[in-house]
């Protein structure tokens, strides 16, 4: 019942807010909503404390789903370290993003509506996060993908938050694309969806081949191809990221809890739920590292040049979960995990920090109208701070366990492209570095470049969104130190169990304790020249921002407009598709099939003489061609005396 | 438990005795048409209570014919012969269920000849039901094809602007099918000696014969699904028909093509039928992305939904010719699915038809403003549509293109980024309808979704989702006749495998 608990308590908030919201005062839906979240919050630890640490994997039944032939799949849930940690992360990041929100959402008008959609997100989260198939893991992926439409464009009426749902809706489904077909695949060559039964039969698969379209391939390769796919857009990788930075159209605490904290995050959940697929398919990993490596330098660099401190902290996000990737493509399955569990915290609380600043200036989002606000908001400025120098890495601090434990497991990997992704993480290390700091100096340091009126009423937020605040900011402290040894250290075997798979020959956890010291030292050294030149292009020298830019153009160009990746997408598939659509509609079913239709029409009223007076004439003619029809049957079998009778 | 009393005649003509009342009706006044709507109502609402008896006595353990009937008919030629399996029951069902929506959906909106049109809809009620359960091939024709009179007339009575041209283009389009399949009916007597469903189905028809039986019928159904490229009637033959014209088009009508493929040409073809099963496949997976990119460029919501049933009606064809479970059961559950969300779909339109009379899509934007709870059904329904997993839509998509990789993956390949672009077609409608800021003028006074529209649109969404989550009574009821359905096939392919064996030298 525990789980059940846990699962159904955001369904009914989200159906009682949803349905009867508009009939209560918003008050009620509010605090019913968090109400149940704290209940499912709570209710995660305990099932964190009595799973994680030597409970066996559990299996509850809840109801038959699709039977088919074959096929038998049902709503269940699965428990094991793996669900129990995701538990935690979702559930209380989503606690807190409620409570947050009944500070930050408190002006506008459809609140109701808005935590029946936070509390629809958390459902699906966790249908996704507890699903013992595939298909219900489908269920959840498209679930969140739903409410996080619904909640990038719950400001229905901007524009620009509806183009922004929709492409974060269409681009997933890209990805789903992928993600649907290496289910039929998995289905066809084990003929199950279920964990399980797909984990006992993968080990017979490695090294065959199938048809798949024109070409042989190898069976193991092409699924975790394909199911990746899914990840890469549910989890906003390269070439699939574009919809992640339009998505902070949604409110701020949108962001942090579905853009940051847990949505973006089921691809990483994913690949480690299939290790047992994905660690016997080494190509398919080193594709996995490629990703990873290339998305975490790609977002680190356009997160240089963005003005807008909503924009910096997505791509952000995006670079970190390209860490996680990383971690997952060498082997390092729960390094990749610690990392999503202390970056839960720090981004969640990064975020929120966002939303508190720009509660407090008016709804300004762009840094270049802020600076100097430390005095006038100082708990947001502390809370920012220490959300920042976790997301760097700086000692002591949660992400510097969990990233420095992925960049040492980089390096110390055999994969082929684990040495290229070691280089590259360091270099985003270093890039996240200047990036946070700038974020940190242009907003809270230096001269104040706001409007007089905006600047009289900054105001510190209410207690009601700062308590969330200081509770993530104990996460991104303490995260990190407190789990370290059971998410990758001396306790990973025990802590995990049988959650998360590794082959004989992958010993990455005590591996990457052996890498030199100038590998465990490089990730800091890069974090300070980061701090450092950030400190000098934006506190020493703040000309010197804007007269690299100027010599720099292209490159700046190219940057600031993110590689031109929407552009190039609008110009190879979306302009193409319309114009197709077009050609299809006016040429082919127009012209061409309705040309033909009336061709033979025209021809047809020639020879019967062309009645002129028709109108609706065509029913008579039907009528009597099929009386004309039964009248031959009937004097056959008059004439034939019924000879089958 | 058995009933003993013909259930399947009873809910058959009770649509046409409820029209005979109708026709008694005296005068043209509103009190007449009033009484005409009360009478239809009632009578469609008792058939569809009485139908759900069928599906509760209903035995899904035996693919056997169940609630059959059998009478001499014509001084014994052929017989009046029902019965229902367990791939058709349920048709009925949605039949009765669509009808008394269909009624409640023109209380106002009709306000000509209210009498004749409910008369046309009893009788095209009566004629349906007829189709599913008919078991001889003569009584299938007079009921398939006699089923397409009552349509040409509403389209052509009550429809728009273009109903002449919409329902002459219908008619060209049957027509060449209907004369087909009859000549192939003829031929099937001629060499079966038999016109009875059952005996047709354990007969071997020769292969080379198969394949112009085949081709006959194929004619006639492909044109009813509507497949890829005869489809260019539908859309038309949507935007001109009166909303409950579109609901029992894209609900029951569009159902008939599929019910043939499964009760004809696959079991009595099954030669044929795998001969050409990849044509069917290509056609099915050209249907999807061409109609749904045809769909992204509609500039009226009718056509744009009449274009994404046809991209809906290609997952059908395309898992049916699997001869798979899933892909049989899948395309079955797609078409009841199809049923209840394209139904619902153009309910939604006709929601918004009665109060602006206009179907251009820019002329609406920012309902959601002044129609929240119109905004959220539609939100269903569309989700539905673009196949949401917890949505009916779902589960026949993904059962006919899990179906579907196992045959062809080139073709589940190309059938499965429909999903990518149903998200684009029916998303950039809700935007441009339901979204953003209300400025039209006219639509500042509009008002929400009123108590009948309610009565009718809430029931269909909670099916949408009920079927969705737990679609375990609809799969139940298929289960064996499609086992021995596909069985049946089987066996048939490898007897006709043995005997080319056989001939080999």
């Amino acid at each position: 019942m525990l789980y059940q608990a846990i699962i159904l308590s955001p369904l009914l908030g989200a159906l009682i807010a949803g349905l009867f919201g508009r009939t209560m005062e918003a008050k009620v839906s509010e605090y019913l909503t968090s109400g149940l979240m704290v209940l499912a919050a709570i209710l995660s630890w305990v099932a964190f404390i009595n799973v994680g640490f030597g409970g066996e994997t559990q299996k509850i039944e809840l109801l038959p789903w699709i039977t088919s032939g074959n096929l038998n799949v049902s709503w269940s849930l699965r428990i094991d370290t793996l669900t129990a940690v995701m538990l935690v992360v979702v559930n209380t990041v989503s606690t807190l993003v409620h409570i947050y929100s009944i500070g930050y959402m408190h002006h506008d008008p459809h609140r109701p509506r808005f935590f029946a959609y936070l509390s629809l997100f958390t459902f699906a989260m966790l249908m996704l996060i507890t699903s013992d198939n595939l298909l219900q893991m489908f269920f959840g992926w498209e679930g969140v993908g739903l409410a996080s439409y619904l909640l990038i464009g719950f400001w229905f009426k901007k524009p620009s938050a509806n183009s922004a749902a929709m492409k974060a809706f269409i681009v997933n489904r890209v990805g789903d694309f992928g993600f649907a077909l290496g289910i039929f695949a998995l289905f066809m060559m084990t003929g199950s969806i279920n964990l399980d039964e797909i984990f006992a039969a993968v080990p017979s698969l490695v090294g065959q081949q199938f048809t798949f379209l024109s070409w042989q391939v190898d069976v193991m390769t092409t699924i975790c191809l394909l199911l990746f796919m899914g990840a890469m857009g549910k989890s906003a990788q390269f070439l699939l990221h574009t919809w992640l930075p339009d998505a902070m159209e949604g409110p701020t605490p949108v962001s942090a809890l579905i853009h940051a904290a847990t949505m973006v995050t089921a691809g990483v959940f994913m690949v480690a739920r299939l290790s047992p697929l994905f660690e016997i398919t080494p190509d398919a990993l080193t594709v996995v590292t490629g990703i990873g490596a290339i998305t975490a330098f790609f977002a680190a660099t356009v997160g240089l040049v963005q003005n807008d401190i909503k924009r910096v902290i997505a791509y952000s996000t995006c670079s970190q979960l390209g860490y996680m990737f990383v971690a997952l493509g060498v082997g390092a399955y729960g390094a990749a995990i610690f990392h999503l569990f202390t970056h839960a915290f720090f981004k969640a609380l990064l975020f929120l920090g966002a939303g508190s600043v720009i509660h407090a200036m008016s709804d300004e989002q762009d840094m270049r109208n802020m600076g100097g606000l430390y005095k006038m908001i100082p708990q947001t400025y502390a809370m920012m701070l220490i959300g920042t120098l976790a997301l760097t890495g700086f000692p002591g601090f949660a992400g510097f366990f969990s990233k420095d434990a992925i960049i040492e497991s980089a390096y110390a990997a055999h994969n082929p492209l684990s040495q290229e992704a070691f280089y590259l993480l360091v270099f985003a290390a270093f890039l996240t570095s200047f990036y946070s700091w700038r974020l940190i100096f242009m907003t809270f340091h230096g001269r104040s470049r706001a409007t007089p009126d905006v600047l009289s009423h900054v105001h510190e937020s209410p207690k009601v969104m700062l308590i969330p605040l200081f509770l993530l900011a104990l996460g991104a402290v303490a995260a990190g130190f407190a789990f370290k040894e059971y998410f990758f250290g001396h306790h990973y075997a025990e802590f995990w169990g049988k959650a998360l798979f590794t082959n004989a020959s992958n010993h990455i956890v005590h591996e990457f304790h052996n890498v030199p010291l100038w590998v465990k030292l490089s990730p800091f050294i890069a974090m300070l020249l980061g701090l450092g030149l950030a400190y000098l292009y934006y506190m020493r020298m703040p000309g010197l921002a804007k007269s690299t830019a100027k010599l720099f153009e292209p490159i700046y160009l190219f940057l600031y407009n993110k590689w031109y990746f929407d552009e190039l997408y609008d110009y190879i598939f979306v302009r193409p598709a319309k114009w197709l659509a077009r050609q299809l509609w006016q040429v082919g079913d127009r012209a061409i099939i309705d040309g033909l239709v009336n061709g033979i029409a025209n021809r047809s009223l020639d020879v019967t003489g062309k009645l002129k007076a028709m109108q609706t004439g065509y029913v008579y003619h039907y009528a009597f061609v099929m009386m004309i029809g039964l009248t031959a049957i009937i004097t056959y079998f008059v004439v034939t005396g019924g000879a089958g009778q | 438990m058995m009933t003993d009393w013909p259930i399947l005649s009873a809910v058959t003509f009770l649509p046409l005795i409820g029209a005979a009342f109708i026709f008694l009706i005296r005068g043209n006044d509103e009190a007449a048409s009033q009484n005409a709507r009360y009478v239809a109502l009632w009578t469609t609402a008792i058939t569809f209570l009485i139908s759900t008896l069928i599906w509760i006595d209903f035995d899904a353990s035996t693919a056997d014919f169940q609630f059959v009937e059998k009478h001499s008919w014509l001084g014994g030629a052929f017989n009046y012969y029902m019965g229902v399996d367990g791939i058709s029951m349920l048709f009925v069902i949605l039949t009765t269920f669509l009808m008394p929506i269909c009624i409640l959906a023109s209380w106002d909106s009709i306000k000509t000849r209210v009498r004749e049109y409910m008369i046309a809809f009893l009788i095209l009620e009566t004629l349906v039901i007829g189709v599913f359960c008919a078991l001889d091939l003569v009584l299938f024709y007079v009921f398939f094809e006699g089923g397409l009179i009552p349509m040409f007339l509403i389209i052509g009575v009550w429809g728009g602007k273009r109903r002449v041209y919409a329902s002459f283009k219908f008619f060209l389009y049957t027509l060449l099918g209907s004369v087909l399949m009859l000549i192939a009916i003829m031929a099937m007597y001629w060499q079966a000696e038999t016109t009875e469903i059952p005996k047709l189905l354990a007969f071997d028809f020769p292969p080379e014969m198969q394949t112009w039986l085949w081709i006959a019928f194929f004619a006639s159904f492909a044109v009813k699904m509507p497949m890829w490229p005869v489809h260019t009637w539908l859309p038309d033959a949507h935007v001109e028909a009166p909303t409950a014209g579109s609901v029992i088009l894209a609900g029951i009508l569009l159902k008939l093509g599929g019910y043939g493929f499964l009760r004809f040409s696959i079991p009595m073809f099954p030669v044929a039928s795998a001969e050409f099963a990849s044509i069917v496949f290509w056609l099915s997976a050209i249907a999807i992305v061409y109609t749904s990119l045809v769909a992204l460029a509609q500039e009226d919501i009718k056509k744009l939904i009449a274009y994404s049933s046809v991209a809906h009606m290609g997952f059908v064809t395309m898992g049916i010719f699997t001869g798979t479970e899933q892909g049989i059961e899948g395309g079955i559950f797609q078409m009841l699915s199809h049923g209840l969300v394209s139904a619902a779909l153009f309910l939604c339109v006709g929601v918004v038809y009665d109060r602006m009379h206009t179907r251009e899509i820019s002329a609406y934007g920012g309902l959601v403003n002044r129609m929240p709870v119109f905004a959220v059904i539609f939100m269903v329904f569309t989700m539905a549509n673009v196949g949401l997993p917890g949505t009916s839509g779902f589960v026949g998509e993904f059962l006919t293109l899990l179906g579907t990789f196992k045959a062809n993956t080139w073709v589940a390949f190309v059938a499965t980024s429909g999903v990518i672009l149903s998200a684009a077609y029916a998303l950039w409608l809700y935007r441009r309808v339901v979204f953003g800021e209300l400025e039209k003028p006219n639509l500042k006074s509009i008002l929400d979704t009123n108590r009948r529209e309610l009565s009718y649109l809430v029931p269909l969404v909670l099916l949408t989702i009920l079927f969705g989550v737990y679609p375990k009574p609809i799969l139940d009821v298929m289960h064996v006749s499609v086992d021995k359905l596909i069985s049946d096939y089987n066996q048939a392919l490898m007897m006709v495998d043995q005997v080319k064996y056989a001939l080999k030298p």
